[in-house]
């Protein structure tokens, strides 16, 4: 576990990086730490090996303080991706991911060994191991970015912005696959990011920091999503809270009805279409074992009928969904009826959990 | 009075080695050396020089002025002054020309430390790298293509002034200038050209060949 006791940043010309930060990241997952530019969020993470060091209070790493330990040994056994992969370019890729194993001075042989695991782990062609970085898309080097991090096997990883330099749709795979390793190698991870639906997508907690280097909230992404502490949060955070929060909630508890007759399917019982006097129309489907209520909504509001249709893992249905079946696991999971805890936020924080939301949507 | 051919092959052949130190493979020799030793010690002064400008900022606009008042000064005023301390050797033209090399090559380093990538240099901080190591194993190694670039300006710059020398006898071909004006004599002065502007080309060529075998990593990175 990472804990910040009382941690302040302040540079020679006065201003505050981080201001009194005290939290714990807890181990085995994924903390994000989100925020405007300003917000401290990457001189946070940089604390916690040494690249920058407090002003005052404490980082302790699993009980020991950060300070006690020399940087080069303390950084070597936490890994480390930076924007733009960062990766040397004088060295072939299999030399780049061999990078601390050799600092370690393991031998080569068992450096390169590990390095060519690595590559196969974070989904890349070890034909790739001979080459050079420039030779490498964007998105392939940042994969490489994220193997030379993981290649002694730290149990610590600080990601500083890591995806944010590669276009959305490579993004969005680098996310998956980011979520894929973590839920095999359960490490501990320090996830910065400026984009809040990173953040939602990628965190087990999030860390919301604002300007001038203080802590906003933390809190994991559902609740996060329903009850932001303040306005600042809130506006952080964007539209469409409702909509997104429903993709924590799993859809596995809708209730599920037999498929109807004008849902033709084919011979191995995959759905075609609703049958209607002009033909088949669209329909949307989601797997009840994987997917989120949020795509069990939109496979609802994607079929004329309001049907969401339910399929297995190859793609066979195993039932239908309803809008009103949908709305009952809605209500269920409605958000907490004015809370206690938020009396600060204008009003807002109470009255009755839809009716904040509705009134939030509105442009202000 | 006869026409003179442009060249007289038999002068070429009776001078190119006959034992004398005026002959041409000599001079060739010569001036090889008196060449290639400025850019030598440029680069052994340049290199610490150039760390020491990256480490103290303030050190580098001074060392860079400095080096280009004396790139400023004709090469002659160089030479006459050191011509008084050293008088007529070879280190009244190696000396300057050093001055010469440290010109280009400070600003080389200096550029190709400051062409390492932030992301790179902070993410072999963050590997845990030490600063020595660092320095030796990716800040330098990346900053080679810039140095070389420089190496080269100052090698083939070093190349063409060695001549100038001839002028107190230590000019390596550029004797043969002095020697051809002096006797209205022109296959030397051709044979001088030919040989600097070969050698230069040849030093650049090697040069390149070096880039090459040194950086395959950086053909056509530079865009990236």
């Amino acid at each position: 576990m990472i804990t910040f006791e009382d941690v302040t940043k302040r540079y020679r010309d006065g201003t505050v990086a981080v201001d009194d930060l005290s939290m714990e990241v807890p181990t085995g997952a994924i903390t994000v730490f989100v925020g405007p530019s300003g917000c401290g969020k990457t001189t946070s993470l940089r604390m916690i090996n040494r690249m920058i060091d407090a002003t005052s209070g404490r980082i302790t790493l699993d009980g020991q303080d950060v300070r006690e330990i020399d940087p080069a040994t303390l950084r070597r056994g936490i890994g480390y991706v930076i924007q733009q992969a960062g990766l040397f370019p004088h060295r072939k890729i299999v030399d780049n991911v061999a990078t601390v194993p050799y600092l370690l001075g393991w031998n080569k042989k068992k450096a390169r060994a590990r390095a060519m695991e690595l590559l196969e782990l974070v989904g890349l062609d070890p034909g790739l191991a001979r080459r050079y970085p420039f030779q490498l898309s964007g998105g392939q080097q940042q994969r490489v970015g994220v193997a030379r991090a993981l290649a002694a096997d730290p149990p610590v990883l600080l990601m500083d912005e890591p995806f944010s330099a590669v276009d959305p749709i490579v993004r969005a795979s680098l996310q998956d696959e980011l979520l894929r390793l973590q839920s095999e190698l359960r490490k501990t991870i320090v996830f910065v990011t400026h984009d809040i639906d990173e953040a939602v997508k990628l965190g087990d907690t999030v860390a919301v920091l604002r300007v001038g280097g203080r802590l906003a909230q933390m809190a994991g992404p559902a609740t996060l999503l329903t009850e932001p502490a303040d306005d600042f949060v809130r506006e952080f955070l964007g539209r469409d809270r409702g909509i997104r929060r429903l993709s924590f909630i799993s859809a596995k508890e809708v209730r599920l009805s037999p498929a109807p007759s004008d849902l033709e399917t084919d011979e191995n019982g995959g759905p075609l279409g609703w049958r209607t006097a002009d033909g088949l129309a669209a329909y949307g489907t989601f797997n009840p074992e994987t997917d989120s209520l949020r795509v069990a909504l939109d496979a609802a509001l994607l079929s004329p009928n309001g049907t969401a249709v339910a399929v297995d893992e190859e793609g066979r249905v195993r039932g239908v969904a309803g809008r009103d079946a949908i709305d009952e696991l809605l209500a269920e999971y409605a958000p907490p009826a004015a809370g206690p805890a938020r009396g600060g936020a204008s009003g807002s924080g109470g009255g009755s959990s839809s009716g904040a939301g509705d009134s939030e949507g509105a442009p202000a | 009075m006869t026409e003179e051919p442009l060249v007289r092959w038999d002068w070429i052949a009776r001078n190119w080695a006959n034992g004398g130190p005026t002959a041409i493979s000599a001079l060739l020799e010569n001036h090889v050396v008196m060449a290639f030793l400025p850019v030598l010690f440029g680069l052994v002064v340049a290199l610490p020089l150039g760390l020491a400008c990256v480490r103290w900022r303030w050190l580098y606009q001074p060392t860079v002025a400095l080096m280009n008042v004396t790139y400023s000064l004709p090469s002659l005023v160089l030479f006459s002054i050191f011509l008084s301390i050293t008088g007529l050797t070879r280190s009244t033209v190696v000396i300057p020309l050093t001055f010469f090399a440290l010109a280009v090559l400070i600003p080389a380093v200096v550029d190709g430390l400051a062409s390492v990538p932030d992301p790179v240099r902070q993410s072999a901080v963050a590997m845990g790298f030490r600063p020595v190591r660092r320095l030796l194993r990716v800040e330098l190694p990346v900053a080679v293509p810039v140095v070389l670039a420089g190496l080269r300006v100052a090698t083939v710059s070093s190349i063409s002034l060695v001549s100038v020398g001839a002028l107190i006898g230590q000019g390596g071909l550029g004797n043969l200038f002095i020697d051809g004006w002096q006797r209205q004599f022109y296959t030397p002065i051709v044979v001088g050209i030919v040989l600097i502007v070969v050698l230069a080309v040849l030093a650049d060529g090697l040069l390149v060949l070096a880039q090459r075998l040194l950086t395959p990593w950086s053909r056509a990175r530079r865009t990236a």
